[in-house]
């Protein structure tokens, strides 16, 4: 073989005067990268196996070690990236299909990053959301086409109430959810973790496809639970024991692609949790089999419906792709009452890389021509939008739900808030940070009480900021927001992107 | 009883628009019979979860707790009969029932004096089907337990990604022919397909395909569990690539003739075909890991 290739990405770069040898750096490394030389004393490291997940180098109680990029093994080449060539080199090797984990790294343009938010000046004046009541609550769930309100009388006083009543909604205390992340592609403490924050905070977590682990049960009221073409754990009871059921049609990282969980990460504990055989591989096909068409989606909503008698929310989840628009149209006519989309961004425990990189399309654009068209048809009151698939911080909340959603799922971020440290090796099971991994010796590196007060700190935080955004322009309901573009202004954007988008450019008033 | 039972269904929760029309419902010592006839679908099923939540609550009620069958009459297409119950009950069904009958259904028998229609026992947990004629696409699609017996021919993707788990064990058997993508995915359990047709009620001119074996083509495609057990020969051609055929060992002939006697039992079969056990071919996965050597390191 000409090429075994061990260019290394990362170097540990050990400070020898600092490093004590207490060898926490050997015993924390799953990458088996640190060795303990016992003949001088002294770790050794191997730079070709690191992935860079900080691990050591934030544990080393003397901070003697320090993770760096390694660059330029390869002469530079702006076409032919260092990624191409060991990538090929990889392939020529194996034949297989190159692997990769968390969202598309590439840069394609962040719309995000290219729009600004409003804030009242004079004329309409802000809200101090320390002295006014700020409502960031929102609810998820179809809405009538009209209002119909009637007097009644209860417990002696007068109140007001729906004539007919109500779909089934979500309540959301704050207008993000969890994204879906089965247990099997990240480990029970850190479903734990997304439950119970999930459940304090008045949110919600998402099963994705790998079933309801026992120990779970009592997080119902906060947990959507997730209906794939595997149909893995899926049940009566199963159903039932979620607050909404969420048809995964897609994921933004991987459209079209069906999942693909390896027998050898399918212990006793996610064979029972999943109702599947110990060590078989769990198949989820791309396509369901019983779906081929808007009606056939239609069919397995009130199937789902039929089952939990209508007291429950039905959704679809979509990854952002050039038809979105169009399908999102035809899944409201469908039945759903929320529609969920994953831009391609998003992120995934594993997928090709060659799918993740190259497939679907940013969220910002998906939202917004999804929201418009919905408008257009006069259909947007009958489903929630629930966007995905890169939202890093509140900032990109607010945009969202000014851009059209209803609300928000993270993944990513939920996951960097254990911990996570984007090393993009999910797919190994070795995670470093307890996250993406079955191994014992690693999942109780992640307590989940911890992991539960962090996620509730970033929620909190992130409602802090959204209420200030919020009352700077003047704005005291966040459903005030939604779809509520002239609070939007794009920055070094074309006439075609701001024309998708239904924004101004920064410059243009009212 | 009869109208007054309706009734007190009826005031219970009814107050949507679209449940207007209500179904005459007849309580009878031991079963009650449902009149289908012109009842949509959403009331149909209601109908029947109230009654079934009746039973299931009849301790402390004066509801007629003997009833242990549920009849319905003059079924014209209505979706989702059965889904999602957990009621160890009988339900008869005369008529054609529509789509995803028996749907995510967990503990029923539920028997169909007609056809039935595409996803019949979609899902299905626990429990069984016996369809006194022929059934659509994607039977059994997912199905985690239970038994599923079809008189005559099943369409296409049949057995689809059916899964076995722990005391969990899916049957399939068909009397007759099954179409293309039969037991794509499968993961566990057993679909036996017997190509009686012939003799019990000749459909020769089968219209998914028109060769004399008794399956289409794609069989078993990413098949990674279970076993297929098909009677007569089957071309190379028509096996997906993760599938052996082999004959049939005693073991086998054990599983087959169980569910032989069986098909012949509830499909009320006297004059049976002589069948040889040894003609059975059986398919089954070459590796519970059909993708593992996909990926690079
Ligand atoms: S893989 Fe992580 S723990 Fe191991 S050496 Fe690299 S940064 Fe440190
Ligand atoms: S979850 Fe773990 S393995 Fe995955 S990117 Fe984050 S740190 Fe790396």
């Amino acid at each position: 073989m000409a090429l075994k290739l061990n260019q290394s990405e990362f170097e540990i770069v050990r400070d020898k005067g600092k490093c004590i040898s207490c060898q926490v750096c050997v015993r924390q490394c799953s990458n088996d990268v640190h060795e303990y030389d016992e003949d001088d004393g002294t770790v050794l490291s191997d730079n070709s196996k690191c992935v860079g997940c900080h691990r050591c180098e934030t544990l080393c109680p003397t901070g003697s070690i320090k993770i760096k990029r390694r660059e330029s093994e390869f002469k530079s080449n702006a076409n032919w990236t260092a990624e191409h060539l060991k990538n090929i080199y990889k392939q020529a090797e194996t034949g297989g299909v190159v692997l990769t984990s968390m969202g598309c790294d590439k840069p394609y343009p962040v719309y995000w990053d290219h729009i600004l938010f409003n804030a009242s000046q004079v004329t309409n004046p802000s809200i101090d959301p320390l002295r006014e009541p700020m409502e960031i609550k929102t609810f998820i769930g179809r809405k009538p086409d009209r209002l119909e309100l009637k007097p009644v009388r209860e417990s002696g006083s007068n109140i007001i109430r729906f004539k007919n009543n109500l779909e089934p909604q979500l309540e959301l205390s704050v207008p993000v959810l969890f994204s879906a992340m089965s247990y099997g592609s990240i480990s029970l403490n850190a479903v734990k973790s997304l439950a119970k924050a999930a459940s304090e905070f008045g949110t919600f977590y998402n099963t994705g496809e790998g079933g309801l682990h026992k120990d779970l049960r009592g997080y119902g009221n906060n947990t959507i639970v997730q209906v794939a073409s595997g149909r893995f754990g899926v049940d009566k009871d199963y159903l039932n024991s979620g607050a909404a059921v969420e048809i995964k049609i897609g994921q933004g990282a991987k459209p079209g692609i069906g999942g693909h969980l390896p027998g050898e990460k399918v212990n006793y504990d996610v064979s029972t949790t999943r109702m599947i055989p110990e060590g078989s591989d769990a198949i989820s096909p791309a396509p369901h089999h019983d779906i081929y068409s808007i009606e056939d989606l239609s069919q397995l909503i009130y199937a789902l419906k039929e089952a939990t008698e209508y007291k429950k929310p039905v959704g679809v989840k979509i990854s952002a792709v050039h038809n979105v628009a169009p399908i999102a149209s035809g899944i409201v006519r469908a039945g759903a009452d929320f529609i969920s989309i994953d831009g391609f961004r998003g992120g995934t425990g594993a997928a090709p890389q060659v799918i993740r990189d190259n497939v679907g399309i940013p969220i910002e654009l998906a939202l917004a021509a999804v929201d418009i068209r919905l408008r257009e048809e006069g259909i947007r009151h009958k489903v929630s939008l629930i966007v995905a698939g890169s939202i890093r911080s509140s900032a990109d909340v607010i945009k969202a739900i000014a851009l059209g959603a209803d609300a928000v799922y993270i993944g990513t971020a939920a996951l960097v808030a254990l911990g996570c440290h984007l090393c993009q090796k999910c797919y190994t099971s070795k995670c470093n940070w307890g996250i993406a991994t079955q191994d014992p010796y690693l999942t109780k590196r992640l307590n989940p009480e911890i992991g539960t007060r962090k996620l509730i700190n970033l929620l909190t935080a992130w409602s802090h900021e959204i209420k200030e955004m919020l009352g700077g322009a003047g704005i005291n309901a966040i459903e005030s927001l939604r779809g509520n573009r002239e609070h939007l202004r794009g920055v070094g954007l074309n006439e075609k992107e701001l024309s998708i988008l239904g924004i101004k450019h920064a410059g243009e008033a009212w | 009883m009869g109208i007054k039972q309706n009734n007190k269904l009826v005031d219970k929760n009814f107050n949507s628009t679209d449940m207007s029309i209500m179904p005459k419902i007849k309580f009878l010592e031991k079963k009650c019979i449902i009149n289908a006839d012109n009842v949509d679908y959403k009331t149909l099923n209601y109908a029947i979860r109230s009654i079934l939540k009746e039973i299931d609550n009849s301790q402390n009620s004066d509801f007629p707790s003997k009833i242990n069958k549920i009849e319905l009459d003059n079924v014209l297409g209505q979706r989702y009969i059965g889904d999602g119950i957990q009621t160890r009950i009988s339900i008869s069904i005369k008529g054609t029932p529509g789509n995803d009958l028996a749907a995510f259904m967990d503990g029923p028998e539920i028997e169909i004096f007609g056809n039935v229609q595409d996803g019949t026992g979609n899902t299905m947990n626990s429990g069984k089907i016996i369809v006194h004629g022929s059934a659509g696409d994607i039977l059994g699609y997912s199905m985690r337990g239970g038994e599923i017996y079809v008189k005559e021919n099943v369409g296409y993707r049949s057995g689809i990604h059916m899964k076995s788990y722990l005391e969990k064990f899916p049957v399939i058997v068909v009397g007759g022919k099954a179409g293309h993508f039969l037991g794509e995915y499968m993961a566990g359990g057993i679909i036996i397909i017997l190509g009686l047709c012939n003799s019990i009620n000749p459909i020769k001119s089968f219209y998914l395909f028109d060769d004399d074996e008794v399956v289409g083509n794609y069989v078993g495609t990413g098949m990674h569990g279970g076993k297929i057990f098909v009677r007569g020969e089957i071309s190379n051609h028509k096996l997906g690539k993760e599938i052996v055929k082999s004959e049939i060992n005693e073991e086998d002939e054990i599983i087959i003739q169980k569910y032989l006697d069986n098909y012949y039992k509830y499909f009320g079969i006297s004059n049976k075909e002589d069948i040889r056990l040894k003609d059975f071919t059986k398919l089954s996965p070459f590796s519970r890991r059909p993708y593992g050597k996909l990926y690079a390191y």
